[in-house]
């Protein structure tokens, strides 16, 4: 099928969906912040430090999961992984402080911990979807459950606390204006984008999600893929539970509870389709902002928090509505 | 005369109980098109699967340019020259053309010298070349193949074969799931890579297209050779009382 210009353009926007529903909810939230309060919503660093903090660890989760769903999966099990790598590393932390390390290798260990810790249920269920048959849906729910289970555990059904000064630093600390965990998930989404688009890694995943069979004839070893795609989405849970801990100076199971369908939300909304084979780690980063602008803005203008609720899912139906013109418009499938 | 660029000597396949394949020799030369007909179950699925790699013989011998091949991958198949075409292409719909004809085994650079990245200058370049030798001409290479119509698809699909040199290609019903016009086009393509030395196994339930681009027929019947003649010496009636009543 041939596109005219102007189909282009629609599907051009339909594409970058996430960043016009990012200006259009900044523009919304600039007007109305200068009618109530008479001042500008962006041009306030306070605001805008504020929404970093917001994106960053459920954009952390977002990022893992957009390499899940273009593979044409999807990962239930990453909020709970989060919670369990944040009281591993709450505890690992105040278990090598205690032994009379300094708090730098205390801290480097302790976040190693968490994410080695992290990484194994990303492979069991990597394992179980590629080698055992096990839908995403029901592999990821099961380990739902067992990281839950086992970070409530071993946090023996309470919050561990932990004071640790590097912790604190990584969690709440400026590096010239810039807040360190926004640094951190910074360097996390460079290096995600690097792989999705620049190594046959990321390849590999476009393709085994739009088309399973045809990667395998090609010679790709989709099991292996698989599981290092399960893999990498459980070390970013690690990375966000350890952020989390550092953050507040205490892990607690429930961490990531909240956020797993957030970060579900924010793939999808960053343009990546829940049928696998599309998603840029750009667009993943706009629907991170564009939940936490919905977010803080709401909480910003006095709105009540319940209408967060509303207005991200009216996003994400727009944003599924808008692939469903793409999809049509490029006549396939 | 040439020798055959592939032999295959006696080869069976059993599934169990069931021998899928019972005793199946054929040849196939240089630049030849060969046409594997017969009813659903005959084995030709079987048969080619044996050949590309996919399933290894029970027994019998495959020999590529007079040297005995084993083949237990696809993988070593293609390395060996075997490239095989499905009717359902067999491509990944999102990615581009050179990224199609690329896929597993994409071409590397070093970014600043150290870091391994994909090298799409030369995916792009390659899906240039590849289809303008295959006279596809689009100004959009960039775009994911999804943008294509079947026919075009399928010419990608072919054009990853020649990009790699295959020098026997495997087409298992390539204009099944094709419409009238494009299936032409297919017929076209076959004919060309035939001239320019390809040996091509082709298989379709189409009788039509066989006798088109078709220099020999092997008809198969319950897992063996029910017949073979050049196709100036046969008819439709011959080849379907062949794969009747063997």
């Amino acid at each position: 099928m041939e596109t005219n210009n102007k189909q282009m353009l629609f599907l051009t926007l339909t594409k970058l969906r996430a960043w016009v529903f990012l200006a259009l909810l900044l523009i919304l939230f600039e007007v109305w912040s200068h009618t109530i309060y008479g001042r500008s919503f962006l041009a306030n660093p306070y605001n805008l430090k504020s929404l970093a903090f917001f994106a960053a660890i459920p954009l952390l989760l977002a990022l893992g999961q957009t390499f899940v769903i273009i593979s044409a999966g999807i990962d239930l099990s990453v909020g709970f992984i989060m919670g369990l790598a944040a009281v591993i590393s709450a505890k690992a932390v105040a278990y090598f402080g205690a032994m009379g390390l300094p708090d730098f290798p205390a801290v480097m260990l302790g976040i190693m911990v968490a994410c080695l810790v992290a990484i194994i249920p990303g492979i069991i269920n990597g394992i179980l979807i590629s080698s055992l048959g096990v839908p995403p849906f029901i592999g990821t729910l099961g380990m739902y459950g067992v990281a839950r289970g086992a970070a409530f555990l071993f946090a023996g059904g309470m919050t561990v606390s932990v004071s640790n000064s590097i912790l604190k630093w990584l969690g709440n600390g400026l590096i010239m204006g810039v807040p360190v965990l926004v640094i951190i998930v910074a360097i996390a989404c460079i290096i995600s984008h690097f792989l999705l688009s620049q190594t046959r890694f990321g390849q590999h995943t476009y393709a085994m999600g739009d088309n399973k069979a045809a990667a395998d004839r090609a010679g790709i070893n989709t099991k292996f893929l698989t599981i290092k795609i399960y893999a990498l989405a459980g070390l970013f849970a690690g990375i966000a539970g350890a952020l989390y801990t550092a953050r507040f100076s205490a892990g607690s199971a429930q961490a990531g509870e909240p956020l797993l369908l957030i970060s579900i939300a924010i793939v999808v909304i960053g343009g990546a389709s829940l049928f696998g084979g599309s998603g840029t780690i750009s667009g993943t980063i706009a629907g991170a902002l564009v939940i936490a602008v919905i977010q803080y803005g709401l909480v910003y203008v006095n709105i009540e928090p319940f209408w967060q609720f509303i207005a991200v899912g009216i996003v994400i139906i727009l944003s599924v509505l808008a692939e469903q013109a793409q999809s049509k418009l490029w006549g396939a499938k | 005369m040439a020798r055959d660029r592939l032999e295959i000597k006696n080869i069976a396949k059993h599934f169990g109980p069931v021998k899928a394949l019972d005793g199946v020799s054929l040849t196939l030369k240089p630049g030849e098109c060969l046409a594997l007909a017969g009813d659903n179950g005959a084995g030709k699925t079987t048969l080619i699967k044996v050949i590309s790699g996919v399933h290894p013989a029970t027994s019998g011998e495959v020999l590529i340019d007079g040297k005995p091949a084993q083949f237990s991958t696809p993988q070593q198949a293609r390395e060996a020259g075997i490239e095989t075409i499905y009717q359902d292409l067999a491509l990944a719909n999102n990615l581009t053309i050179g990224e199609n004809i690329f896929l597993g085994r994409e071409p590397k650079k070093r970014l600043w010298g150290f870091l391994p990245i994909l090298d799409r200058k030369k995916m792009a370049e390659a899906a240039t070349n590849v289809m303008k030798n295959l006279e596809f001409h689009t100004d959009r290479l960039d775009s994911p193949v999804q943008a294509f119509s079947g026919g075009q698809r399928q010419t990608v699909a072919i054009g990853r074969a020649v990009h790699w040199n295959a020098s026997i290609l495997i087409m298992d019903e390539p204009t099944a799931a094709l419409g009238v016009p494009e299936q032409k086009k297919v017929l076209e393509l076959i004919k060309a890579l035939k001239a320019k030395g390809h040996s091509i196994i082709f298989i379709s339930h189409n009788l039509q297209d066989i006798f088109e681009v078709s220099d020999r027929i092997v008809v198969m019947r319950r897992g063996k050779v029910a017949g073979e003649r050049q196709i100036a010496d046969i008819d439709h009636n011959e080849v379907v009382r062949l794969m009747i009543s063997g």
